[in-house]
């Protein structure tokens, strides 16, 4: 009980301060020009701290950890991935697009290719990019809020929809650096204090944490252990004949006591209840190594892991450049040189960061192996030290996982829904302040209904499936828009409609294949290695068919994007036309006010 | 702030963002006829640029082309590095019994090593990309 009150008074410290922050940084930046000129001035450092800041989500603070636990030195692909993206960012696209002066990647779509088809296909896949990364969000604070609290997964959700929502509507958080900034500082510092100090624990240890293994590797329970199965149908892969108590459901059949299970796969339904004595052999979810021989070797899967790993590399690899929240954020930067130094060091914070997960991820292996059976391997950091270190230290440690993740949860989403509200009301709506306000609200009540809805998985497969969609989308338009004359309209569309078509029909074929036996094939739930080079062949065969559609000012936008800065090419868009709602409003306010001066 | 800039910004936005140059070249012209030598020179290499004389043309289409080169061959590197690394653990699993101080081999490649070499990359892709674009302004600005 103490544990849960340390830990939920850090949370709130953490909503606090960057409540009180947004709105001391919302309140000294008034002005558009106020606005624009302070990020003139912001350092590269701090820009990349704010970017970094952003980009750690839920998904790198839980999730990686929480899959090294499960799938073992393969998952280190994630945040290799994480990192990689933005040398792909900063290589293709970040000098060019900053100097392009676009603040959206609709507003670059249509600068580019001059035609607003290709704005409201760009749009659309903002929206849906937008969504499908909140929504991983959303269930790893439920899954949080559960694990500290006991509290239903729904309410953790709520809230934090809740607090993001009031957050932006308040104006707070709105491209607050600042605010980004110290997020990126506080969760380095809560998961590398914890992880330095369960090291140590882990060092001084007597046994060094040794677990008892069995020959064949198998891992077992240290203590007895009751395992409750969640809401969703649970698959079990047994590789060491166990006897175990059941009460509930298992291959549909009803079970009350004492059973065998052989080798081979158990079905159990939700609700059902194991009990399991010390000592027995851990049964692992289905689809992760069963043993720690092929958990601490790469590559241990079979050649669908092998393609599984191709295609993660492929979507998290080019699929950065197409996050709508980061390229937002590329836009503070005062011109092309600095983007690319803000992307370098973005390439360093990161870097720094996820050397932490990793070590936790092991750990977890030796301490936690009750979550491989019931698969919510994403509490993994959250549990850890306070099953290490069972006092008022583990506590307190807890305490700080619990607040970085919140700080994680907090920052990406509120940079989603600030990004995703934005091109909604611009480009749906007529664009007022009213309507960035309705777009806020609408855009949080529908990823709250889908976190809510679909079923939860890891929150690094899920975000991974929405840099699927990225990278089968916008990489091709950006990086073919910026460095091939020859791009139309006509193949951007059809490029993005079926590279992000076919994205989405695997996503929506994987969330059916989960709810009824998960019978489709892996390149289901990862399909960027087919996708990609499919949406990159539409996108240059089509324009090639129609090359009469290339813009003709061509020449003009091409020396834009690449011409050095100090040669004066760099021009805004014209805020007047494509501001966020906010400046509009206020450039309308300063011309009534202009006029109404000159009469 | 008369009336009649208050109506400006109905053009068509697009016309709006290519705008200026295309609209001012005469304006430049006179203040060239101001300047001193050299820096006319720069100038009007510059005014070539926006005019996309043939000149021009060939000027940024070559630093695009630099700067492709770069971004894609390190690009290529990278993912080709990165690419070979599965296929070796797969066809090579003994790599995965080598240990260095206790810790697997592949666990210190995958978990340490890419880092740095993903910054070490960006950072050679920044200098080169900076040195094209110095070359380029000292081209123009003779």
């Amino acid at each position: 009980m103490n544990a849960t009150i340390w830990s939920l008074s850090a949370i709130v410290a953490v909503a606090a301060v960057t409540f009180l922050l947004g709105y001391v940084g919302s309140r000294k930046a008034n002005t558009t020009p106020d606005f624009l000129v302070a990020r003139r001035a912001i350092p590269a450092t701090r820009n990349a701290a704010a970017i970094s800041g952003e980009y750690l989500s839920a998904a790198s603070f839980l999730g990686v950890a929480g899959l090294v636990l499960k799938d073992g030195i393969d998952a280190l692909w994630y945040p290799i991935g994480f990192t990689a993206g933005y040398l792909a960012l900063l290589l293709f696209v970040a000098a060019p697009l900053r100097r392009s002066g676009a603040y959206t990647l609709p507003d670059f779509a249509e600068a580019r290719l001059g035609s607003a088809n290709v704005r409201h296909f760009s749009t659309f896949f903002v929206v849906c990019i937008g969504v499908l990364y909140l929504v991983p969000q959303l269930q790893s604070a439920g899954l949080t809020l559960t694990t500290i609290t006991g509290l239903p997964a729904w309410f953790g959700g709520l809230i934090v929809t809740v607090i993001v929502v009031i957050n932006v509507l308040g104006g707070g958080m709105r491209a607050i650096t600042l605010v980004q900034a110290f997020q990126y500082w506080g969760k380095l510092f809560a998961i590398a204090a914890p992880t330095f100090v369960l090291f140590v624990v882990f060092l001084a240890s007597p046994d060094r944490g040794t677990q008892p293994i069995s020959d064949n590797g198998v891992i077992r329970f240290p203590q007895a252990e009751k395992i409750t199965v969640a809401e969703q149908v649970i698959k079990l892969r047994v590789d060491e004949p166990l006897t175990l108590k059941v009460h509930g459901e298992i291959d549909g059949r009803p079970a009350d006591g004492k059973v065998f299970w052989g080798r081979g796969v158990y079905e159990l339904s939700p609700g059902t209840v194991m009990e399991f004595t010390a000592g027995s052999p851990v049964p692992v979810v289905e689809g992760s190594p069963t043993n720690n021989h092929d958990w601490t070797r790469p590559q241990t899967g079979g050649i669908s892991d092998l393609l599984k790993t191709y295609s993660l590399i492929f979507a998290t690899f080019l699929g950065t450049m197409g996050l709508p929240h980061v390229l937002v954020r590329f836009y503070t930067n005062p011109d092309g040189k600095a983007a690319r130094r803000t992307a370098l060091h973005v390439l360093y914070l990161l870097g720094l960061f996820y050397i932490f997960p990793t070590v936790l991820g092991v750990l977890s292996r030796l301490y936690l192996p009750q979550l491989l059976v019931n698969g919510k391997t994403d509490a993994a950091v959250l549990m850890l030290p306070s099953t290490m270190v069972p006092n008022l230290g583990g506590q307190i440690l807890g305490a700080i996982v619990a607040a970085g993740a919140f700080a994680a949860f907090l920052s990406t989403s509120s940079g989603l829904v600030v990004s995703v509200a934005g091109v909604v009301s611009t480009d749906i709506m007529p664009g007022k302040v009213r309507d960035f306000r309705w777009a806020t609200v609408f855009t949080g009540l529908v990823a709250i209904a889908l976190a809510l809805l679909l079923p939860r998985s890891d929150a690094s497969l899920t975000v991974a499936m929405s840099f699927a969609l990225a990278a089968s989308t916008f990489c091709p338009l950006l990086v073919l828009g910026i460095w091939w004359r020859g791009l139309t309209w006509v193949g951007a569309v059809c490029g993005l409609v079926l590279g992000g078509g076919m994205v989405i029909i695997a996503q929506v074929i994987s969330v059916v294949s989960s709810y009824t036996g998960r019978w489709a094939p892996a390149v289901f739930t990862q399909p960027a290695l087919v996708t990609v080079p499919i949406a990159f062949m539409t996108m240059i065969v089509v324009s090639k068919a129609t090359r009469r559609r290339a813009p003709a000012d061509v020449n003009q936008i091409l020396l834009r994007l690449h011409a050095p800065d100090p040669l004066g090419f760099i021009r805004d868009r014209d805020i007047a036309r494509f501001g966020t709602a906010e400046e509009k409003a206020r450039l309308a306010e300063d011309k009534r006010r202009g006029a109404s001066r000159t009469r | 702030m008369s009336r009649h800039d208050a109506g400006k910004p109905e053009q068509a936005a697009r016309e709006a963002w290519l705008g200026e140059q295309a609209r001012k070249p005469r304006r430049r012209r006179v203040v060239l006829a101001d300047s001193t030598k050299s820096r006319g020179k720069a100038l009007r290499t510059i005014i070539e640029l926006e005019e996309q004389t043939s000149v021009g043309e060939k000027l940024v289409r070559d630093l695009i082309k630099q700067q492709l080169r770069s971004a894609f061959g390190l690009a290529f590197a990278v993912l080709i590095g990165m690419c070979l690394l599965p296929i070796t653990f797969y066809l090579f699993p003994q790599i995965g019994d080598l240990k260095i101080l206790g810790i697997g081999i592949p666990w210190l490649v995958l978990g340490l090593a890419p880092f740095p070499v993903l910054y070490g990359v960006g950072w050679v892709f920044r200098r080169q990309a900076e040195r094209h674009e110095r070359d380029f302004v000292n081209m123009v600005d003779r």
